[in-house]
């Protein structure tokens, strides 16, 4: 196995509705940020890969029109998962595994203020028996989150304290799009928008991209003094159907958690991708992870939710709480599909 | 006893998904340039090249296209196809010309239909302009430019071409 690290990470300013720049504009500068902070020329970065889906942008191959951004002369070897830029970096991670390059710049963008984002998210589901009866993001997660409740597996105020502690978090996070002290009294007085969901549990609509550069030990340790390690990465699947699952735990994540290697040391913070609050005491409870750890510095999904780079954002802002001393083991997770259906794990240290 | 039936091989499920679009700095900037017949390419800030339409960034650079230059609606043929079948949202009567036109001034090319002439008479290395919509019906389109036809002008030799795309 080669060692490798993060060794840049940068994101856009997350808002709810980008409308003066496109995603070519948007990816622009944080690419240059983050080859400028890697320190390696950019010609000299091996591989390529992004994260998007064409379903935000509603035209096709709107990932090709992004690598515009990047540079690609003299011809670059580059690749695309139509997935969240975790799974870009895992691609990148592989291919240094293999061996077959020793460096990688991963980007991840999306603009999901342009569409219907709950709706368009049912396109994900089964197309013969599912997706014609219309079920959108928020109604699928309050399924499962009706599922917890029933289980005693949490409570509403429990909901309610994950997405107060969340934009609280988030008040130091400059790049967050939702921060602030919010008193769970007052969200529980809320009315339901889908219930058992209330505003506060569902996240925000978010645009926005981040881009990460990574390198073999070798590498890293050239241009860097403080590497962020990835000492470990893995990802599971769950059944696309959600009548077969059961939907108050994760074993997906649990399974990717143990083969990433989560409980061989003391983890410090976890950065949970979960979009909706109830989902990420499924996950802690999934990963086994202690009540010491400080969940979600950065604010977590719940207070910015850039569809398609939510993901990487949790492994970034890991490996920034890692670069900045303020934890030295963290465990970041990525999501995709509804209600935790896929879920990615990766210990990072420093 | 089970019943012989048809298998079911096929069912409809219809699907829309609506989006406000829009286009960034530099792709308004040309759209907006297409409103007032004018042709904006946009320019490298490091190496010089013109992209039309640009979307913001030089692909060779990756630097930012932050300047305009309005460019000519004359141009050259560098590929061409005569399509014969049709396609889906595409609303031209069959058989048309399709061509790739590097318009004078600029380092990328640009399609546009080809008419005023037969399809035997179109080549690569072309001299084209473009022919306008009245200038009432201008939009924030490039469907502004109905066609290019051709230019009693030499072509432009294939290895003056060659690199452009």
């Amino acid at each position: 196995m080669r060692d490798v690290a993060v060794l840049s990470y940068a994101q856009t300013p997350y808002v709810r509705t980008e409308r003066v720049r496109n995603e070519v504009e948007m990816l622009m500068p944080i690419i240059d940020e983050v080859v400028k902070k890697a320190g390696i020329p950019r010609q000299e970065i091996g591989f390529t890969c992004s994260g998007s889906t064409d379903y935000l942008a509603g035209q096709s191959f709107s990932f090709v029109m992004a690598v515009d951004a990047v540079g690609a002369w003299p011809p670059i070897m580059e690749s695309h998962v139509e997935m969240d830029g975790a799974w870009a970096l895992y691609e990148a991670w592989i291919k240094i595994q293999c061996g077959e390059v020793d460096s990688a710049l991963i980007f991840s963008f999306g603009r999901s203020s342009m569409g219907e984002t709950a709706e368009t998210m049912t396109l994900q589901t089964d197309p013969y028996t599912m997706a014609p009866l219309g079920p959108d993001s928020i109604s699928m997660a309050a399924l499962q989150a009706r599922c917890g409740l029933d289980a005693g597996l949490f409570s509403e105020r429990d909901m309610a304290e994950v997405a107060a502690r969340n934009r609280r978090n988030a008040l130091t996070n400059p790049e967050a799009q939702l921060a602030g002290e919010f008193d769970v009294e007052a969200l529980l007085a809320a009315p339901y928008r889908v219930s058992p969901l209330r505003d506060h549990d569902c996240p925000p609509i978010t645009d926005g991209a981040a881009a990460m550069v990574i390198a073999a030990a070798d590498v890293a340790r050239d241009v860097s003094d403080k590497p962020v390690w990835i000492r470990g990465i893995d990802h599971r699947l769950d059944c696309h159907q959600l009548g077969s699952r059961d939907l108050t735990k994760s074993p997906s994540t649990r399974l990717a958690g143990e083969h990433a290697g989560v409980s061989s040391g003391k983890i410090d913070i976890a950065e949970l991708h979960a979009p909706f609050s109830h989902q990420e005491i499924i996950l802690k409870n999934a990963l086994g992870l202690d009540d010491d750890v400080r969940i979600n510095p950065s604010g977590g999904a719940l207070a910015a939710n850039p569809i398609m780079s939510a993901g990487l954002a949790r492994i970034g802002e890991a490996s920034r709480q890692i670069s900045g001393g303020a934890a030295s083991r963290a465990v970041a997770h990525a999501t995709s599909g509804p209600c935790l259906q896929q879920n990615l794990v990766c210990v990072l240290e420093g | 006893m089970s019943e012989e039936r048809e298998p079911v091989t096929q069912i409809i499920t219809p699907v829309r998904v609506a989006y406000t679009y829009t286009p960034g700095i530099a792709s308004e900037r040309f759209l907006r340039g297409c409103k007032e017949g004018k042709l904006l390419g946009g320019v490298c800030d490091a190496c010089g090249r013109v992209y039309i339409p640009s979307r913001g960034a030089c692909p060779r650079c990756a630097a930012p296209t932050s300047k305009f230059k309005e460019l000519s609606d004359q141009g050259t043929i560098i590929t061409f196809c005569i399509v014969r079948v049709p396609a889906a949202n595409i609303d031209v009567e069959l058989p048309y010309c399709t061509a790739n036109i590097l318009l004078d001034g600029a380092d990328l090319s640009f399609t546009g239909l080809i008419q005023g002439c037969s399809f035997e008479e179109v080549r690569i290395g072309m001299r084209v302009q473009a022919v306008w919509k009245p200038e009432s019906e201008w939009d924030y389109s490039v469907g502004n430019i109905e066609h290019f036809h051709p230019l009693d002008e030499p072509d432009i030799p294939f290895k003056d071409l060659k690199g452009y795309s």
